[in-house]
């Protein structure tokens, strides 16, 4: 929050002691502090999943009550330790995600740890295509609306960004799959590739489960295409979401810097207005999007499982749905408490870069 | 949140209290492009509250109606005649259900923002306040929540308020209590920011060497001026409100159609029409969502870039307007990149 960009300090002769003392040993300090505070972000995560989902209730209850006589049911709850106090549990719990153990899913019985590194990839290709999507579509334009500020263009694209907030990713997903997929049948309509495409990725050795790579490295160029093909609609669906905000912080930036010094000076010297644009004013305003990505993580992975829901995109969101449905919480609990994680993670890495990229950042 | 701490423009005193209220002083100072997005805005919104409180008129059948006196409703019959909009497969009227949808939303983006507000707001004074531990732990804790997609933070509250509970208002509750609890991080931070600045005031001073107790000095001196920027992050947050609804209604934490309508719940349905061609069952409640979000972003995005006078418009001089500062870098986006 504290990254966004700001106006430069004005004591930039670095004279001051003070400011020498931060500068010197900022950076490594500023990074372990901050490495230092993923692990209370997580805990905090993990307390409140983990008390809010027991409070009304024991996992077994949820997903198998009325299916099981009460006797077994009581027997399976306590089989699984779930009659013992609730603070027991959770310390249980704490010691084994420090393990890596996230228990085992009610509904299919499978190791959570297996589950989300099987659909975590699926995941992780969405969240890369779709920020793709996003970059290529929000900062040209971007540009192109601060270049012509206060015209059409402009207002347009400011309606285009409103426009990509406002439309929630599933109704967008929906709108491309009508337009694409039924009435033009130009893409196909769901999941992640054909089912031969599929089996032929999946019976690679050691694959990495992102399929465009894993296409790639076999040279299956059949199957490169067709992942492509699928890919195409969710990646612009998710990714409009978050093009409409890059849009608008690019446009923002971009104006801000138009307005400097050395950009005026460019302009007396005769440089055209497009490449002043494109060149000068158009990399300092990248900075702030480095920041806004971190949070974008977040939003993104809260788009992606609507994203997955729609398209049946098999990844962790379309998990995390069927485990909603099927009252799973183990396995809820064991996804969100994964995304917490990289939610974190990802939030240190850009305050880390936002930090080498701007030494201001570091205090 | 520094999109929140610009000062609201003071109006003139002498003007007559209606030019002085809100919207209409913003209305009055907008010109060009940003008058006619905000009034833009105003219309949608001003729609969609009306078909909230005249659905029950206008609406041709009710939410849940599956027949008339002319018989059962047709399934999945296309828009025309009898169904302006179409039906559904279950055979409900779309039109109805979208005008329906309107209640349903509007209850939850009042209870939703209410909540937030109250809860949000006291957390804030008094953290803000007291200061020293339970600040740094609420300020720990609430950035925690807030670095977290909201979503799934809103899902696992519907778990444990509704476990999938299906009664208007029992559904209803649970949404906006989820929503709640993604939003209540917002409020705290501004308004704790807001009470640390204050409390350095002098007029908080004078007020504890008269004798104040710390509940008068929060209530009465602090409380009104750290509340100024609310009804911004109000409207902002509204919008977001019918998202998050959409989407737990999307991911099936919503309301049963028998018990109300809901937009969200009926795109998810829909979504299985879309493959066979069926398109009137997800574009018009999807659109619905769209215009709702769209008029109450509009609104408040018009009304937050006038109360920057960096944003403002102003009537065109000759040539171009000197750029605005770079440290603006886009008022709200901070607000805008938590969307989902």
């Amino acid at each position: 929050m504290t990254t966004l960009i700001e106006a430069p300090p004005e004591d930039s002769d670095g004279l001051l002691p003070a400011k020498k003392k931060s500068s010197g040993g900022g950076l490594g300090q500023y990074i372990l502090i901050r490495f230092l505070l993923i692990f209370p972000t997580i805990l905090i995560l993990v307390t409140m999943v983990f008390f809010l989902m027991r409070i009304t209730g024991d996992p077994i209850t949820a997903a198998m009550g009325g299916r099981l006589p009460p006797n077994q049911l009581q027997q399976r709850i306590t089989a699984a330790g779930y009659d013992r106090p609730l603070i027991v549990q959770y310390f249980e719990y704490l010691g084994q995600l420090v393990t890596g153990n996230f228990g085992t899913t009610l509904s299919d019985n499978r190791k959570v740890t297996e589950m989300l590194t099987t659909y975590g990839s699926a995941t992780l290709e969405l969240s890369i295509n779709a920020l793709i999507v996003a970059l290529l579509v929000g900062i040209p334009l971007g540009m192109l609306a601060a270049h012509r500020r206060d015209h059409v263009p402009d207002a347009v694209l400011r309606i285009f960004a409103i426009l990509c907030y406002a439309t929630p990713v599933f109704f967008a997903g929906l709108l491309l799959k009508l337009t694409f997929s039924v009435w033009l049948g130009w893409l196909p309509v769901a999941g992640r590739a054909r089912t031969s495409t599929e089996l032929a990725l999946t019976s690679l050795e050691a694959p990495t489960g992102i399929y465009w790579l894993d296409s790639l490295r076999s040279g299956n160029m059949a199957a490169l295409g067709d992942v492509t093909a699928h890919a195409v609609l969710p990646a612009v669906a998710l990714g409009l979401l978050t093009a409409g905000i890059f849009l608008r912080l690019v446009r923002t930036n971009v104006i801000g810097t138009l307005g400097k010094d050395y950009v005026e000076a460019g302009r007396s010297r005769g440089v055209s207005e497009f490449r002043l644009v494109t060149k000068h004013a158009y990399k300092p305003a990248l900075i702030p999007i480095i920041t806004v990505m971190g949070l974008q993580i977040a939003v993104m992975l809260g788009g992606a499982v609507l994203t997955e829901k729609t398209f049946e995109w098999k990844g962790l969101g379309f998990q995390l749905a069927t485990y909603l449905t099927a009252r799973d919480y183990v396995a809820v609990q064991g996804i969100v408490v994964l995304l917490a994680v990289i939610v974190a993670t990802t939030n240190f890495i850009v305050d880390v870069i936002a930090a080498l990229i701007d030494p201001r950042v570091r205090y | 949140m520094s999109a929140t701490e610009v000062p609201v423009p003071v109006a003139n005193p002498r003007e007559s209290l209606l030019l002085r209220l809100p919207v209409v002083s913003h209305v009055r100072q907008s010109v060009g492009l940003q008058r006619g997005m905000l009034l833009m805005g105003l219309v949608l919104t001003g729609v969609f509250l009306l078909t909230a409180l005249l659905a029950p008129v206008i609406a041709p059948y009710g939410f849940a109606q599956l027949s008339d006196a002319g018989g059962n409703f047709p399934a999945q019959q296309a828009p025309g005649g009898k169904h302006p909009l179409g039906t559904t497969v279950g055979g409900y009227d779309v039109l109805s259900r979208v005008m329906w949808g309107t209640q349903t939303a509007l209850l939850v983006i009042v209870i939703a923002v209410v909540l937030s507000i109250f809860a949000g707001v006291i957390l804030g004074l008094v953290s803000g306040y007291i200061g020293g531990w339970l600040d740094r732990i609420l300020v720990v804790v609430a950035d925690a929540i807030y670095a977290f997609p909201s979503l799934l933070l809103a899902i696992v509250m519907a778990i444990v308020i509704s476990g999938g509970q299906s009664s208007l208002f029992g559904g209803v509750f649970a949404a906006a209590i989820s929503i709640t609890v993604v939003f209540i991080p917002q409020y705290f931070r501004v308004i704790r920011a807001e009470t640390i600045r204050l409390k350095a005031e002098p007029f908080v001073e004078s007020a504890k060497v008269v004798g104040a107790s710390n509940l008068r000095i929060i209530t009465r001196h602090i409380y009104r001026n750290a509340t100024r920027t609310l009804p911004l992050i109000f409207t902002l947050n509204a919008s977001e409100a019918i998202l998050t609804l959409a989407a737990l209604g999307f991911l099936g934490f919503g309301i049963e159609p028998s018990s109300a309508s809901e937009w969200g719940f009926d795109l998810s349905k829909a979504l299985a029409d879309t493959t066979s061609g069926i398109w009137w069952t997800g574009v018009f409640p999807g659109l619905a969502i769209v215009w709702v979000v769209l008029g109450l972003t509009l609104v408040g995005e018009s009304i937050n870039d006038l109360n920057d006078p960096r944003l403002r418009g102003r009537k065109r001089t000759k040539r171009r307007v000197p750029a605005a500062p770079a440290a603006n870098a886009a008022p709200g986006a901070d607000h805008e990149s938590r969307n989902q």
